[in-house]
């Protein structure tokens, strides 16, 4: 874009925000981008999927809010964090996208998020765990709904440490979300008394983790806790169950979504305990909602499909409260109003954007206990929101 | 027990593994050194038709109810055919243009596989179980050996050994490789090349569909599964020599064994050692290892 085109842009959004004060919609139209990866190997966790709960959002609210029609459109970020933010730059200059949901890889999300800020624009994050979005880049546009590393660590961590799990060993995949999830982990085991005793970091998109699982072995640990995601995990925890490592000693994975427990053998993973935000089996609220997506969309909801829909009825909610879709006067409705529903339970969102709510602590089920292979999780304990997230940096509360 | 710091049993157990993944590796290797060394045929769809045999696995079983030891057997002998049918209609209609060509064609037909895949099961992958008949394992001293992977050291050790009698010391070897090298005069004498050359594709995609049989139960059966490979199978491939089945063999339990290592001194760098032998071969000994001089 030149600078002739740039000012012209510039003109046509400040002309765009003039008109709001008039039709308090800009452009007449609520319209919402999903960025995802689309294809790749994240598509499950959020993809198509977070489209379909974002249009099962706008359906469900009336197809409009303050009379203004809601429009979802979507691109594939590629797992690219310049593909991400080229397309919401231009969804934001060009196209009068009001926010951007779906967010699905941390490095893309934080690209994005910068670009969104910048624009004030509302960033609906529903999928990446990063906590950095709420902390060191924390923004005043950033919503984040699901869940972070640092709920996943609270959740699944303390409990095994308190249980007298006291040495524990890493296999954390070699890049920023592993290493970010290792650290908070640690956090969490040192300040509980607990140690780690080793280390090994894994390069992404790994096939045979067989040797880190026999350096585990050697370590003496009481767990070896899987710092990892998707195929990562899936194939860490074959080896492990293969050289005899989950009989030993217990495996934590400390980021598992439901599509990579549906691809587990059910005799290797049986009995896993992780942190999750939801799951769709877990009372006749959430069944109601996961069946109709699953209607939908041909498989049961990940977490961040939940998400997604629960945090796009909030910002309805918000913009209809507000009386516009200005930004600001939006997220400060969203803070206002308690966020309530299927997925959001005891909730509310904090100043610095993160939505504190109840997260569950759970185990996959034996193959002898499920009824099919979408009946995987056992719910042992729901662990409340201000104990799974961790307390508001002073610097990023944004509450006026 | 120690030496240097280092603990030896620890040491042991490392090489074992690393034997029982470069004994993989020479698998996967294999069916890419036919095509690549001795077609010259550059099938970048190679890790799509070894996806396509952890899928087809997955699918015997749970569509038909067809155990892991038949589909070892159906399984390649369709990804072959799929094989056959691509080097008939794909691969050869190109056959006399640049090498370029293939490579791009190839690479496409394996980005739609992995689309096609995606689009139907999901990028997050499939469970399939080891086959009651090789789970559990022996105790060594030094470590815990799973005997499937005690299995796939023995089936790609025999796969691969035949694969080289019949290239090096066969009838059916020896037309091939004259075709190969010369196919106007092969074709005078009689031999029908063109099928000599269907032939042998399809044998070298097949072998990838036996590797995907082998891999379902203990890797991830995802779309993305063979892309994953492929690049360090080609690395292989050229570090060992381009026409050379013996050299493919060797390098990929060499590589294996080094990769091991890596991950147990330095793991960060697991994916990138491979690359660098292939960097100080190809700068001390262009034509690989073990390849004819070019």
């Amino acid at each position: 874009m030149n600078r002739f085109t740039k000012t012209l842009a510039a003109v046509a959004i400040a002309a765009a925000t003039s008109t709001a004060a008039v039709a308090n919609v800009s452009d007449d139209k609520i319209k919402i981008g999903v960025l995802a990866d689309m294809g790749g190997v994240y598509s499950d966790l959020c993809g198509p999927g977070c489209v379909t709960a974002l249009e099962m959002a706008a359906e469900d609210f009336g197809g409009e809010v303050l009379g203004a029609p809601i429009e979802i459109v979507s691109a594939d970020d590629q797992l690219k964090a310049d593909v991400g933010s080229a397309i919401v730059r231009k969804w934001v200059e060009d196209e009068q996208v009001d926010a951007v949901g779906g967010l699905v890889s941390s490095a893309v999300t934080g690209a994005a998020t910068k670009v969104l800020t910048d624009a004030k624009k509302i960033a609906m994050i529903s999928t990446a765990a990063s906590n950095a979005f709420t902390t060191a880049s924390c923004s005043p546009y950033n919503v984040h709904w699901t869940y972070n590393v640092a709920a996943l660590a609270n959740g699944t961590v303390k409990p095994m440490v308190d249980s007298g799990k006291k040495k524990w060993f890493f296999i954390t995949a070699d890049y920023a979300f592993g290493h970010a999830l290792e650290s908070v982990a640690t956090e969490v085991i040192e300040n509980n008394g607990g140690e780690v005793v080793g280390v090994v970091r894994a390069p992404l998109a790994t096939t045979d983790f067989s040797s880190y699982v026999l350096q585990a072995q050697a370590s003496g640990a009481d767990v070896v806790a899987l710092a990892n995601a998707g195929a990562d995990t899936v194939n860490s925890l074959k080896a492990a169950t293969e050289f005899g490592l989950t009989e030993m000693v217990d495996v934590a994975g400390l980021l598992v979504f439901t599509p990579a427990a549906q691809a587990m053998d059910p005799d290797t993973a049986a009995g896993m305990r992780l942190t999750t935000g939801f799951y769709w089996d877990y009372d006749d609220e959430t069944r109601a909602w996961s069946n109709r997506f699953k209607e939908r969309h041909g498989s049961i909801p990940a977490m961040g499909h939940a998400g997604a829909y629960s945090m796009a009825m909030h910002y309805f909610r918000a913009v209809e409260a507000a009386g516009t879709d200005d930004s600001d006067a939006v997220m400060a409705k969203m803070r206002e109003l308690k966020p309530d529903d299927f997925f959001a339970r005891n909730a509310y969102l904090r100043a610095d954007g993160r939505m504190v709510h109840d997260m569950y602590y759970a185990e996959i089920k034996p193959a002898d206990q499920r009824r099919d292979n979408d009946d995987i999780l056992n719910v042992l304990s729901v662990i409340p929101g201000d104990q799974a997230f961790a307390p508001m940096l002073p610097e990023c509360n944004f509450a006026d | 027990m120690t030496f240097l710091g280092i603990n030896l049993f620890g040491l042991f157990g490392q090489l074992l593994v690393g034997l029982i993944n470069g004994s993989f590796y020479a698998l996967l290797s294999l069916g890419l050194a036919i095509i690549f060394g001795l077609l010259k045929i550059i099938n970048f769809a190679q890790g799509a038709m070894y996806m396509l045999g952890a899928f087809f696995a997955w699918m015997a079983l749970s569509y038909f109810g067809m155990n892991y030891w038949v589909a070892l057997v159906v399984v390649p002998l369709v990804v072959g055919f799929i094989g056959i049918l691509m080097e008939r209609f794909l691969v050869r209609p190109i056959a006399h243009e640049d090498h370029l060509y293939s490579l791009l064609l190839t690479f496409g037909v394996a980005l739609m596989l992995q689309g096609i895949f995606t689009h139907v099961y999901g990028s997050s992958g499939l469970a399939y179980a080891i086959p009651e008949e090789l789970k559990g394992g022996t105790r060594l001293p030094f470590m815990y050996l799973p005997n499937y992977r005690a299995w796939i050291i023995v089936a790609s050790l025999v796969v691969c050994g035949l694969t080289w009698w019949l290239v090096e010391k066969t009838k059916l070897g020896a037309y091939l490789r004259a075709g190969t090298e010369n196919p106007q005069l092969m074709q005078a004498f009689g031999i029908n090349v063109p099928l000599i050359v269907t032939l042998t594709f399809g044998f070298g995609v097949a072998l990838a569909g036996f590797a995907g049989v082998m891999a379902a139960p203990v890797y991830s059966v995802s779309p993305e599964m063979g892309s994953n490979l492929l690049i360090v199978v080609f690395a292989i491939v050229v570090i060992g020599g381009m026409g050379s089945i013996g050299g493919a063999i060797l390098t990929g339990l060499a590589m294996g064994v080094i990769e091991g290592l890596t991950k147990y001194l330095y793991p960060e760098a697991s994916t990138t050692v491979i690359f660098l032998v292939m960097v100080i071969v190809l700068l001390l000994k262009p034509s690989g290892l073990f390849g004819k001089e070019a």
